[in-house]
């Protein structure tokens, strides 16, 4: 007699078969060919092994290392920055009595940005010549016009502007539907004890928020790679490398360059810094969920 | 008495300010896709203007030359809208259908290594589009899928399936047992029990799963850009490069094509918003 597959086996069959042929088997192509000197346009260099030489050449260079700084400050800034916006806007709303679900609507709205659309979006508006806060400032009475996008520092406020202005909204819904959840009997037992404001958001409300703040934060990591459509578009990287990101370098020696051996072994440390975010804020998801007794 | 009015003071400055933060948020949420939209309809000239004009006037002379055709300057914008609603509504039905499977098993069925398959499969969800686009656009040139609706409804599929997975999960654990168990003693099989039972009640998470699922592959670039070549599966945020070249953007073409681009997203998000947020929270911490 055939041995029957158990039944959750025969559920989860269809996710991991697309999950592998999508995913796993061309990473581990790519693992492959990280260890070769592969270049798009000469196919045989792909049975050439060199071993962890590309590995050893991007671990020495200065360039893939102010990418990979870069790319560890941007997104340190941007998240903590999103998460405390994001809080602010959240309780500001959730003190509105009127028209709270229109507003709640408007900040849905930037979640259906596409971030390529984003990324045009601002570069459009932080554009020296003609964009929106240029000719503002020049209506104001301000003679220079900024080069926001060519000026190094300049380019990495505006791109994480754009970056911010697109994921906050994440992070505020979630803590808003937080604080819509809140039992509201610890914050009257609170105030009747004398607690001033600040210590009862202190101690009661931001504990009971911290789920919804993980949920956001690990939602967040799932896809931090989004600002690569942002930079690429709003600067491609420049000016002369100063809004590098890993993810930009990374497609610029695959495709322009078509050292696709060498951007494969950059796209693993890519994605173990994806992989790193993603479980650390997933274990201080299931941390903070035991805490309030909602695991399972 | 003077405690009082200091007090109603105070408070007084308490609810200014938060009007006025109130504002200022909401206003930068909707200047930039605003400034996009009246952008659209005005004509190249007095975008272009310096100094800048600041009263609009009105034109559909993009929105002309962008459904005009390929032939006039302008952009397949016909074959784009149909790659992108072809490929973003086939790929987000078969992942709500395979995900919904996935989180029925992760939420009903124990077994071994379970919280060791869960995060398996949401870390395969976190690797970077551009690490993956490397290889999968070697592969699929291999295999003779670059540039068919069919590659990139597969890999959307994939994309999307380990956060459906995440979002049913969370909404089948709500569902107590014994509500199915109740229908298979009354004489409905398992696949019964869930179509007329089950799947009802957790309804509102399918749709969060799924709005988050059409959203993923309606704006998705990073990998589109490298799967497509030709009007023949080029999704919209993969032409909107097409208003760009070497040294100038057309930018009221490319707000035109933006506005075509939100709208169905917006009108779709509009529709379910309630579900959406429901849908995030439930699966994620109760989950």
């Amino acid at each position: 007699m055939r041995r029957r597959l158990p039944e959750w086996f025969v559920l989860l069959l269809p996710a991991f078969v697309v999950v592998a042929a999508v995913v796993l088997i061309p990473l581990l192509f790519s693992l492959y060919s990280s260890f070769t000197p592969y270049k798009l346009t000469r196919p045989s260099t792909l049975w050439t092994w060199i071993g962890e030489r590309n590995y050893e050449r991007i671990l020495t260079d200065w360039k893939f290392w102010a990418a990979f700084g870069r790319t560890v400050l941007f997104l340190t800034i941007a998240l903590n920055l999103e998460l405390l916006f994001g809080l602010g806007i959240a309780l500001m709303v959730n003190k509105v009595t009127r028209g709270q679900r229109t507003l709640r609507t408007v900040l849905m709205f930037p979640m259906m940005f596409s971030p390529i659309l984003v990324g045009f979006q601002f570069k459009f508006i932080f554009n020296d010549n003609v964009g929106l806060v240029n000719n503002v400032l020049q209506s104001l009475g301000s003679d220079a016009a900024l080069p926001w996008l060519v000026d190094g520092n300049l380019a990495m406020f505006s791109i994480l502007f754009a970056e911010i202005w697109m994921s906050t909204s994440v992070f505020a819904i979630l803590i808003l539907a937080g604080l819509f959840a809140m039992p509201r009997d610890p914050l009257e037992a609170a105030k009747v004890d004398g607690c001033t404001p600040w210590q009862s958001f202190r101690h009661i409300t931001l504990p009971f928020l911290m789920p919804f703040i993980y949920i956001a934060m690990t939602i967040r990591s799932l896809d931090v790679a989004r600002a690569y459509d942002i930079v690429q578009i709003m600067t491609g990287g420049g000016p002369a490398r100063r809004t590098e990101l890993l993810w930009t370098l990374m497609s610029r020696t695959g495709y322009v360059d078509a050292k696709m051996g060498l951007a494969n072994a950059m796209g693993y440390v890519s994605i173990l810094l994806s992989i790193a975010f993603t479980i650390f804020f997933f274990r201080k998801l299931s941390a903070a969920r035991a805490e309030l007794g909602m695991g399972g | 008495m003077d405690r009082n009015k200091t007090h109603r003071n105070r408070r007084r400055v308490l609810k200014g300010l938060h009007f006025f933060g109130l504002f200022l948020v909401m206003s930068i949420i909707c200047i930039p896709g605003l400034w996009i939209i009246l952008n659209s309809f005005r004509p190249t000239v007095e975008i272009m203007a310096k100094p800048p004009v600041w009263r609009p006037s009105f034109t559909l002379e993009h929105y002309r030359a962008m459904f005009g055709g390929a032939g006039q300057g302008g952009v397949p914008v016909f074959s784009y809208l149909w790659n992108s609603i072809v490929i973003s509504v086939t790929s987000t039905l078969i992942a709500v259908l395979i995900g919904m499977s996935g989180g029925y098993a992760f939420a009903r069925y124990r077994f071994k290594g379970k919280s060791g398959y869960f995060v398996g499969l949401m870390l395969f969800r976190a690797v970077p589009g551009v690490a993956l686009s490397l290889p999968l656009f070697i592969v699929f040139a291999k295999v003779g899928i670059i540039d068919t609706h069919f590659g990139l409804i597969l890999v959307y599929v994939a994309m999307n399936v380990p956060f459906t997975i995440w979002l049913t999960d969370g909404f089948f654990r709500q569902i107590p047992k014994e509500l199915h168990e109740a229908a298979e003693i009354d004489g409905c099989t398992r696949w019964q029990a869930f179509w007329k039972v089950e799947f009802p009640v957790a309804r509102s998470g399918v749709a969060s799963a799924a709005i988050f699922a059409f959203l993923t592959s309606w704006n998705e670039f990073a990998l589109a850009s490298q799967l497509t070549r030709s009007v023949d599966s080029k999704t919209m945020p993969v032409g909107l490069l097409d208003f760009t070249a070497e040294f100038t953007i057309n930018w009221g073409g490319m707000c035109a094509l933006a506005v075509l681009m939100i709208l169905p997203a917006l009108i779709l998000t509009f529709i379910v918003q309630k579900h959406l947020i429901a849908g995030l929270t439930f699966g994620g911490v109760k989950g």
